[in-house]
């Protein structure tokens, strides 16, 4: 053997060694490029979580958690009150949802259809967003010298003598907390409606025009079909932050009124943590359930 | 309880821009601070042990030295908001030269603090209710009364329940009763005095509820009008578990729904059937609110959705303050009281410890408690307190006569014109009229669990 022959011979196997160094690590790239995002969510949001369904299952006593497998705070948030807050807040879902639905809809066909210039309805979007430059907390209070037993509202109804004593149903009661929760959400039914609707071709329109189809039947074969995907994410949004509101529903329901989202901050405030955690867990479930439901009907990968 | 007052905003500039200017004047002076510090802590040890500690009362020539040592000491105070005040703060700094921080929180969220976040706080402002949840903790320190040359003003509603002689013991959580542990380091409460002190009494009051007389058109003067169908939809309760009950409690009772054993341990049959009746008149529509702080019960008051309700003295005079009308009723069942005090934390220790020990102290040498006095508390010193009172001022909050001079709160506002009275009259009479004491029960996981059940139906 030749020295030249050797030294081919020591070279083969680390040219082999490199060539599976680099398979392996491209096979294993999709992986370690996904490994930070996996870390993050493992870290905040999977441990997290895993921890609310453990001590959903501990005892406690006035601030003493006791790790342990009792099933007691289920049966507190099975109880008849609790059940009946649960159906409240899906009352508030509903509603709400068809609220801002019916809103957003024709906002949204507005400013994509409507509105011919490109500048002007991406300024109207941006007026949409102005409300959104103070707090929630703000927005709602705003409300309550309006809707109050001696507030504009009523005084102004008053004096044109449409009634005769104030109404009181107009602050502190499902109406003005749907009220305020409609003029908080809107927007998030509005901004995925309106981003699916600017996306649609408008040769689609003009050749159903041109097949001879009615503003209507273009609305409804057309448009409709092809804002789906919009109108379910907006819902996934909306509904998915009513039944987790708290604030809105204290500040509006004049501490009164009663949601999911207001019974476990209550449970945590009276460090009731384990109850709140079995609460959670259950309005967690709900939350997923429904979403993965509506996640069925899109293709939220096509829309992104 | 938070305290909100008008010029909220403009205090809040102001604090920032001191808290700015303290962390420049750190900056500035940390090199001869930090000298200073460390040649108190080798060499000027001594002087920073108890004995040694002078007393606000006792200013002797070493106090200078100590204070220097105090300069870098930041006391992390939380609060229910009650004594949480700009110009306490400020005082503090100018008598004691030292800062303490306050954070005022919810009721709760303050117990909260205390029980599973001791590293974030050094004094706590609570209330004696909170004891039997906070002290188990382990997180307060056994206060030494013995470093409080002050402890013998304290109002003996605190150290023995009885304000004469032959009173009668309220029921419930009432402050003696957890005012003392049974040793240094110990967290079982003593059945009788003892050196050992959870908290040091700062303030407190007798609570009743408030009305809107232009708007009632007659006096309140039971608890059971809360219930009253004339005001259906016009009253508030306040939604803190452990106050809520016991004004519910007053309100059954008095309304002869009802009758308990010991309001301020309730059975969880007793628990159970103050809440079916409280969910029964919530269903009919008789509250038009609860609230869970102070500025809710003014708005509530002083916009007129509430004619009748919870309320807090302060909170009415905030009310009287903004030109409406506002009585905080004397009723003939007597008031619901409760007491605020600071404790330390168990982790205090060296020149913070001595430096919380003289805030202690501070609260008790009487300027505070003029300052809180003049809103309408009581002092836990009102001997002390007298001293930085006008005559006029003692005479009205604390004697129950006329007004000689307008009263003006610590802010500068009116609260009442010459010639007015103290709704309930003198401290004897309110203090003496209390029947029942915020509380926390043996029931009382029972407790919160049907209050919310209450709140959420």
């Amino acid at each position: 053997m030749t020295p030249d022959q050797l030294d081919d011979h020591a070279n083969a196997p680390s040219v082999t060694h490199t060539w599976r160094t680099r398979s392996l690590l491209h096979a294993a790239r999709p992986y370690l490029l996904a490994s930070p995002f996996v870390l993050i969510l493992t870290l905040f949001l999977i441990l997290p979580v895993m921890a609310i369904v453990v001590i959903s299952f501990w005892r406690y006593s006035s601030f003493v958690m006791t790790p342990d497998f009792v099933w007691d705070n289920y049966k507190i948030v099975f109880s008849e009150t609790y059940l009946r807050t649960f159906l409240n807040t899906f009352r508030y879902a509903l509603i709400v949802w068809c609220l801002t639905l019916v809103i957003a809809f024709p906002i949204s066909y507005f400013l994509a259809f409507e509105i011919r210039s490109n500048r002007m309805r991406t300024a109207l979007f941006l007026l949409c967003t102005v409300p959104f430059l103070t707090s929630n907390l703000i927005r709602n209070i705003a409300w309550i010298p309006f809707l109050g037993r001696h507030g504009l509202l009523n005084s102004g109804l008053l004096a044109i003598g449409l009634i005769t004593e104030p109404i009181e149903i107009f602050l502190y009661s499902d109406v003005s907390i749907i009220l305020s929760m409609v003029h908080i959400y809107t927007l998030f039914m509005v901004a995925p409606i309106f981003n699916t609707m600017v996306r649609i071709d408008h040769n689609l329109i003009e050749a159903a025009r041109d097949l001879g189809a009615s503003q209507w039947r273009i609305l409804r074969e057309v448009i409709m079909p092809l804002s789906s995907t919009g109108v379910m994410i907006g819902t996934i949004f909306v509904v998915s932050m009513v039944l987790g509101d708290f604030a809105t529903v204290s500040i509006m329901g004049g501490g009164q009124r009663a949601s999911a989202g207001l019974a476990i901050r209550k449970m945590i405030a009276s460090l009731q943590y384990p109850t709140a955690a079995a609460m959670a867990v259950v309005l967690l479930i709900v939350t997923l359930l429904f979403v993965s439901v509506l996640m069925s009907f899109v293709d939220v990968k096509k829309e992104l | 309880m938070i305290k909100f007052n008008k010029s909220d905003k403009e205090k809040k500039q102001k604090e920032d821009d001191k808290l700015q200017l303290g962390r420049r004047q750190f900056l500035k002076g940390s090199g001869a601070a930090l000298g200073a510090a460390f040649l108190v802590a080798c060499g000027a040890e001594p002087a920073a042990s108890p004995t040694a500690v002078p007393t606000i009362v006792e200013k002797a020539a070493t106090v200078q030295i100590v204070t220097n040592s105090y300069k870098d000491v930041v006391l992390r105070q939380i609060g229910t908001g009650v004594s949480s005040y700009n110009e306490v703060q400020e005082k503090v700094m100018e008598d004691l030269g030292f800062t303490v921080q306050m954070t005022a929180l919810q009721t709760d969220e303050n117990n909260q603090r205390a029980i599973t976040q001791p590293d974030s706080w050094d004094v706590f402002d609570g209330e004696y209710f909170s004891l039997p949840l906070i002290v188990p903790s382990g997180n307060l320190l056994a206060l030494d009364t013995s470093r409080i040359p002050a402890f013998d003003s304290i109002s003996p509603i605190f150290t023995t329940g009885k304000l004469r002689p032959d009173s009668v013991i309220a029921q419930g959580t009432a402050p003696h009763k957890v005012m003392f542990v049974e040793g240094a380091g110990s967290t079982t409460f003593a059945t009788e005095q003892t050196g050992y002190a959870t908290l040091i009494p700062t303030i407190y009051n007798a609570d009743t509820l408030g009305y809107r007389p232009d708007l009632t058109g007659r006096p309140i003067e039971s608890w059971a009008e809360l219930l009253n169908e004339e005001w259906q939809g016009k009253t508030a309760i306040l939604d803190i578990p452990s106050i809520g009950i016991m004004d519910a409690a007053m309100v059954v009772e008095s309304a002869g729904l009802m009758s308990f054993g010991d309001k301020g341990n309730m059975t969880k049959e007793e628990l159970d059937q103050v809440t079916d009746i409280l969910k029964e008149y919530k269903a009919a529509g008789q509250f038009r609110a609860f609230w869970k702080d102070f500025n809710e019960s003014v708005n509530l008051m002083a916009s007129g959705e509430v004619v009748v309700q919870s309320m807090w003295s302060p909170a009415v005079t905030a009310v009287k303050a903004q030109g409406i009308e506002c009585v905080y009723a004397p009723l003939k069942e007597g008031y619901r009281a409760w007491g605020g005090g600071i404790g330390l934390n168990s982790n205090l220790e060296g020149v913070a410890l001595d430096a919380a020990y003289e805030y202690i102290n501070w609260w008790l040498t009487g300027w505070a408690g003029a300052f809180v006095g003049r809103q309408g508390y009581y002092s836990s010193s009102p001997e002390n307190a007298k001293k930085y009172l006008t005559e006029a001022e003692w005479d009205f909050w604390y004697d129950g006569k006329e007004a000689s001079v307008a009263m003006i709160d610590p802010f500068g506002t009116e609260l009442e014109p010459a010639g007015a009275l103290r709704d309930g009259g003198s401290y004897e009479d309110r203090m003496g009229s209390v029947v029942v004491w915020n509380s926390v029960m043996e029931e009382q996981d029972y407790l919160v669990q049907k209050w919310n059940e209450f709140i959420a139906s």
